[in-house]
C-alpha cells in the first residue's frame, strides 16, 4: 500500500516551511520516525520524522520548495512490497497528489515591493582574535572563474563577503549575494512603515535580463524583523573607541592555557552585562499602547550569527552571572548549531539585548539596526591599531570601534553615550567587570 | 579593383595570440578570415621562437648534462655534433606543429590567407595580391619583430639577429652576444653547449634585466663558467667587417680586449612592435610612443570594432599572454563580459638552470615602496635537487605581509619553467602562503621547495637549519 504522506504540524504559528534538505531517497528503506525532512520554519531547523515504516516511492519536494501543513510531500509504500520495486512504477497513484509547491505561487509572494530604504545587515560570526588589521584589499582574493561569474552577473567583487580564509570569494558567495541583492528590498510590505505604500517595480526585464528568486525563510524573517524595527524605532547610533590593548594582551596570553579561546566577544558579552545592570533602560522594552516601560531583571544577550541560510540571532541566557571562559565556551557552541541549522526555535527568543561583530570583516563604524523589541544593539567593527596620545606620547593601542543603536523613544543622547562610555571602560579595564 | 570579400571577423596575424583567437571565434561560429604573412599558422612562437629555440636548448641541455655526468661517475667522451641534425630536429618539430595548425585551422572552416595585410581604412584591409577583406570585427595581433639599434647596423652575414642565430648555420668559434636578456642568454647558451667562444655584453650591471637579483646568481655563476666573457656595464659601440669576422668596439669597465673580433654577433637587445606598415594610421588605431597599440582591459584599439592583442598590444611580450588576449577579444566581440584580469603573468628563461617567475617581484615591490614579506627556500635543502645533482636553485615567495597571500614567486634552478605552473595557480586563485604549506606536495620532486619555502613563514621548513643561538 502506498501512502501519502502529509505535513503534520510542526510548531504553532508556522502553516509553511521551507525545505533545507530531503533526507532520504527513492527507493529507500526507511523506519517509522526516522527523518524525512530536515525544515525551516522561521529561524529553527526541524526534522520531520516519517509517521511510518516503508519504501520511499516518491519524493515531491526538494530543497528550497515551501510546503504548508496538511500537503503531501512524499509517498512511502507500506511493507510487504516487492523489494525490486521501481518506484516509477508505483506511480500510478501518485499524479492524484497536486505537485504544487512551485514557491512563488504556493507562497503569496507580494508583488510590490519596498524600495530599499537600508539594506539588511550582514552581520558574522565571531572571528577568534582581532589580529592585525588587513590592509585595504586592493584586489579581492578570487579565483579566475569566480571573478567572472561576477561579471557575467553585474556584480562588484568589492561589495560579495566572501566566505573563505581571508575573505577569499568563491563562486556561491556571488549566488548568494545576487540573491540577497535579489531579494533585499522585495518584502515586508506587511509591516512597512506607517503610510509607506510601496510603488510597483519597473519591468526590470526592460534594461537587460533578470532572474527571479524565492526568498528563503531566514531572509523573510529576516526582513520582516528589520522593516518592522526599522519603521518603528527612531534610530540613534552613538559611536566610541574602546582601548582594548591591555584586554588582548591579557586575551593572547590566557589562549595559551587550555579551554575554549577566549574571543572579544566574549568579554564584550560580559561586559554588556555589567552595564546594563547599571543602565535598566537599555535592557527594556517600550509598551507604546499602554505607556508603559518595561524593564526586564535578566540579562539575556543575543549574538548576531552569520550562517549559510542567513542571518541567525541565538540568544545567550543569563549572561551576567557567567564567567567570561563560560560565554566563550556558550557562544562558539552556538554559533556552531546555528551555522548547522541545528538551533532550536527557543534559543532565538527572549533576548533583552543584541551584538553585532562586524570585525571580522573590518570597517570602522556602522549603524546597527535595534532588534526589536530591544531598544539597543551594540556593533562592533574591526579594532585596529592606531596612534593614540598618551601622556603626551604618541602610542601604538588596539582600538575597538564600538556603534551602539538605540531607540531614541526610549534613550537619550546623553545616556547612550555614558552607556557607551561606560562598556569601553569596562573593556579597557577588564578588571572592573568583576567588581 | 576586384570585389570586396565580406567577412565578420579578420585576425591579422596567426601567432599565438592570433589563431587560437581566430579558433575560438570560429567555434563560435563566426566566420574568420586568419591573414599571415607565413603560409601556415604558428607566427614568431612556432616558426622562430619559443618552439624551435626550445627544441635546440634541448640539445644544449643534454650536451650539458652528458659534460656534467662525469661528476657522477659517467664520462660519454667527447660528443660527435651533427648540426644538420640539430636544425633537423627543431625543424621536424616546426614542420609537425604548424602542419597540425594548418589541418585545425582548415577544419573549422577558417579561411586562411596567406599575405601581408594592411589597412585601408577603418573596415578594409588589403591583402597583398589576394584582395581586398571587410570585415565586421578585427583583431590586430601582428606581433613584434626583433630590434635593431642603428648603432648595430652592418651588412654583414655574420650579424644575427635570434631568427639567424636559430638557422645554426654553423658553430662559429667565436661569439658575440649583444644584450642579456632572456633571447641573448638562451641562444648563447646552445651555441657555447655546441663549442662557441661566447661573449655576452649586457648595458645593464645584470643579466635579465628586471628580474630578482638572487634569482639570476645562480644562473649567472653556472654562466661565467660556460660563456668566455660576461660583460655587464658594457656598451657595443661599434661593430665593423674585418677579413676574419666583426671586430666589436666594447665600451665598459671591465672590458680586457676593447676590440675583439668574432666569427658571428648575434644581436638580441629586445623586441619591437610590430605596428609599421600596417596602415593603423588608416584605420584609426593609436600608437604610444613606443609603437604598442593601446588598448583598454578588453583589448579594443581608439577604432570602433577593432581589437588589439599580443606583442603588438604591449608588454610584456610573451606568447601566453597573447593566447589569453585572444580569447578575451574574441569573447567581447561576441558580447560576453571579458577583461584581461590576470593577477600575473609568467616569465620563463629557458637556459639552464632555468629561471621562472610571475605576480610581483620584489625588485617591483622595493620600487614602489610595497611592504612585502619574503621566505627562500635554497635547493640545497631538497633532497630531489641532491639525486638531480642540481642543488644551486632557489624557491621564493612574495607575500602579503597582512594576509599572507601569495603576490608573486621566483625560482631559479632546473626545470623552474614547470614548476612555476603552481604559483600562477595560487596567485589567481588568491591562495595564501599557508594554503601551499598545508598542500601535500609529493615527494621526493622540486615542487616541495614551494612548500618548503611557504612552511618557513610559519615556523621553519623541515629542511631548514635553525639559526644558531
Amino acid at each position: 500500500m502506498a501512502s501519502e504522506i502529509k505535513l503534520q504540524a510542526l510548531k504553532e504559528n508556522v502553516d509553511t516551511v521551507e525545505v533545507n534538505a530531503v533526507k532520504v531517497s527513492p527507493g529507500e528503506v526507511v523506519a517509522k520516525d526516522q527523518p524525512l525532512l530536515e525544515v525551516q520554519a522561521d529561524k529553527a531547523a526541524l526534522e520531520v520524522p516519517s509517521p511510518m515504516a516503508g519504501r520511499v516511492a516518491k519524493i515531491l519536494v526538494k530543497p528550497g520548495d515551501q510546503i504548508s501543513i496538511g500537503q503531501v510531500y512524499c509517498v512511502i509504500e507500506s511493507n510487504g512490497e516487492q523489494p525490486a520495486a521501481a518506484p516509477a512504477a508505483k506511480s500510478e497513484p501518485v499524479p492524484a497528489v497536486k505537485k504544487e509547491p512551485a514557491p512563488p505561487a504556493s507562497q503569496p509572494t507580494r508583488s510590490v515591493a519596498v524600495p530599499p530604504l537600508h539594506k539588511p545587515q550582514q552581520p558574522v560570526i565571531e572571528r577568534p582574535s582581532p589580529a592585525p588589521p588587513p590592509a585595504q584589499e586592493k584586489i579581492v582574493p578570487a579565483g579566475p572563474a569566480t571573478r567572472r561569474l561576477a561579471r557575467e552577473l553585474g556584480v562588484d567583487l568589492r561589495q560579495v563577503r566572501g566566505s573563505g580564509r581571508h575573505g577569499r570569494v568563491v563562486e556561491e558567495d556571488i549566488k548568494e549575494y545576487v540573491r540577497q541583492l535579489a531579494s533585499g528590498a522585495a518584502m515586508a510590505a506587511p509591516v512597512a512603515g506607517p503610510g509607506i505604500q510601496p510603488p510597483p517595480l519597473p519591468n526590470f526585464e526592460e534594461w537587460g535580463p533578470v532572474e527571479v528568486q524565492p526568498l528563503g525563510a531566514v531572509r523573510r524573517a529576516t526582513a520582516r524583523q528589520m522593516s518592522l524595527a526599522w519603521g518603528l524605532i527612531p534610530h540613534v547610533t552613538q559611536h566610541d573607541l574602546a582601548d582594548i590593548t591591555d584586554l588582548e594582551a591579557f586575551r593572547k596570553q590566557q589562549s595559551e592555557s587550555k579551554g575554549p579561546k577566549l574571543t572579544v566577544t566574549a568579554f564584550v558579552l560580559r561586559a554588556c552585562a555589567v552595564a546594563l545592570r547599571e543602565f535598566p533602560t537599555f535592557n527594556a522594552s517600550i509598551d507604546m499602547a499602554n505607556g508603559k516601560l518595561i524593564l526586564k531583571h535578566y540579562y539575556h544577550i543575543g549574538v548576531a550569527v552569520d550562517t549559510e541560510g542567513g542571518l541567525l540571532v541565538p540568544v545567550l541566557r543569563d549572561v551576567d552571572k557567567k564567567h567570561v571562559r563560560e560565554l566563550a565556551e556558550e557562544l562558539n557552541a552556538v554559533a556552531q548549531r546555528a551555522r548547522e541549522r541545528k538551533l532550536d526555535a527557543a534559543e532565538l527568543k527572549g533576548g533583552t539585548f543584541t551584538i553585532t561583530n562586524l570585525g571580522g570583516i573590518g570597517g570602522t563604524a556602522f549603524t546597527p539596526i535595534v532588534n526589536w523589541p530591544e531598544v539597543a544593539i551594540l556593533g562592533l567593527s574591526r579594532s585596529r591599531l592606531e596612534p593614540v596620545v598618551r601622556g603626551g606620547q604618541i602610542v601604538p593601542r588596539w582600538m575597538l570601534p564600538l556603534s551602539l543603536s538605540y531607540d531614541h523613544r526610549v534613550i537619550d543622547g546623553a545616556a547612550a553615550a555614558r552607556f557607551t562610555r561606560r562598556l569601553a571602560e569596562l573593556l579597557e579595564n577588564p578588571l572592573m567587570m568583576l567588581l | 579593383m576586384a570585389d570586396v570579400i565580406e567577412t565578420q571577423l579578420i585576425v591579422l596575424g596567426a601567432g599565438p595570440g592570433g589563431y587560437p583567437a581566430a579558433f575560438l571565434a570560429a567555434d563560435k561560429g563566426m566566420k574568420v578570415t586568419l591573414i599571415d604573412a607565413r603560409e601556415r599558422p604558428g607566427g614568431t612562437c612556432l616558426h622562430v621562437g619559443c618552439i624551435p629555440s626550445k627544441a635546440v636548448l634541448h640539445a644544449a641541455k643534454l650536451l650539458t648534462d652528458a659534460r656534467d655526468a662525469t661528476h657522477i661517475g659517467i664520462d660519454f667522451g667527447t660528443p660527435k655534433i651533427d648540426i644538420n641534425g640539430v636544425r633537423g630536429h627543431w625543424q621536424r618539430v616546426v614542420e609537425t606543429l604548424t602542419g597540425n595548425l594548418g589541418r585545425l585551422s582548415k577544419a573549422r572552416k577558417i579561411d586562411y590567407v596567406t599575405g601581408r595585410g594592411r589597412f585601408v581604412d577603418g573596415r578594409t584591409i588589403e591583402v597583398e595580391g589576394r584582395g581586398r577583406y571587410r570585415f565586421e570585427n578585427c583583431i590586430v595581433a601582428t606581433g613584434s619583430v626583433p630590434a635593431l639599434p642603428p648603432s648595430l647596423h652592418l651588412a654583414s652575414s655574420r650579424l644575427m639577429d635570434s631568427t639567424g642565430a636559430l638557422k645554426l648555420e654553423d658553430v662559429p668559434p667565436r661569439l658575440l652576444v649583444v644584450g642579456g636578456g632572456y633571447i641573448g642568454l638562451e641562444m648563447g647558451y646552445v651555441y657555447a653547449a655546441l663549442g662557441s667562444k661566447v661573449t655576452v655584453v649586457e648595458m645593464t650591471d645584470g643579466l635579465l634585466p628586471g628580474c630578482d637579483r638572487d634569482l639570476v646568481l645562480p644562473l649567472h655563476k653556472r654562466l661565467e663558467k660556460l660563456f668566455d666573457r660576461i660583460y655587464l656595464k658594457t656598451k657595443v659601440a661599434k661593430l665593423e667587417e674585418t677579413p676574419q669576422g666583426i671586430r666589436a668596439t666594447l665600451e665598459g669597465e671591465g672590458v680586457v680586449d676593447k676590440q675583439p673580433v668574432f666569427e658571428r654577433v648575434l644581436v638580441a637587445v629586445g623586441r619591437r612592435p610590430n605596428s609599421r606598415d600596417i596602415g593603423l594610421d588608416k584605420a584609426g588605431v593609436a600608437i604610444d610612443e613606443r609603437g604598442f597599440i593601446q588598448v583598454d582591459e578588453r583589448r579594443r584599439t581608439t577604432a570602433e570594432r577593432i581589437y588589439a592583442i599580443g606583442d603588438v598590444a604591449g608588454e610584456p611580450m610573451l606568447a601566453h599572454k597573447a593566447t589569453y588576449e585572444g580569447k578575451i577579444a574574441v569573447e567581447v566581440i561576441a558580447g560576453e563580459p571579458a577583461v584581461y584580469d590576470a593577477r600575473a603573468v609568467p616569465a620563463v628563461v629557458f637556459t639552464d638552470p632555468e629561471v621562472a617567475w610571475c605576480g610581483l617581484t620584489e625588485t617591483e615591490a622595493q620600487r614602489t615602496n610595497r611592504e612585502i614579506k619574503r621566505v627562500r627556500f635554497p635547493w640545497a635543502g631538497s633532497g630531489r635537487a641532491m639525486t638531480l645533482d642540481r642543488t644551486e636553485g632557489l624557491t621564493k615567495l612574495i607575500v602579503d605581509p597582512e594576509t599572507d597571500r601569495v603576490l608573486g614567486v621566483g625560482i631559479v634552478g632546473a626545470g623552474a619553467g614547470e614548476m612555476i605552473a603552481e604559483a600562477m595557480l595560487a596567485i589567481e586563485m588568491a591562495a595564501s602562503a599557508r594554503d601551499l604549506a598545508m598542500t601535500m606536495h609529493a615527494h621526493p620532486t622540486l615542487s616541495e621547495t614551494i612548500m618548503e619555502a611557504a612552511e618557513s613563514l610559519y615556523g621553519l621548513g623541515v629542511h631548514q637549519m635553525p639559526a644558531k643561538r
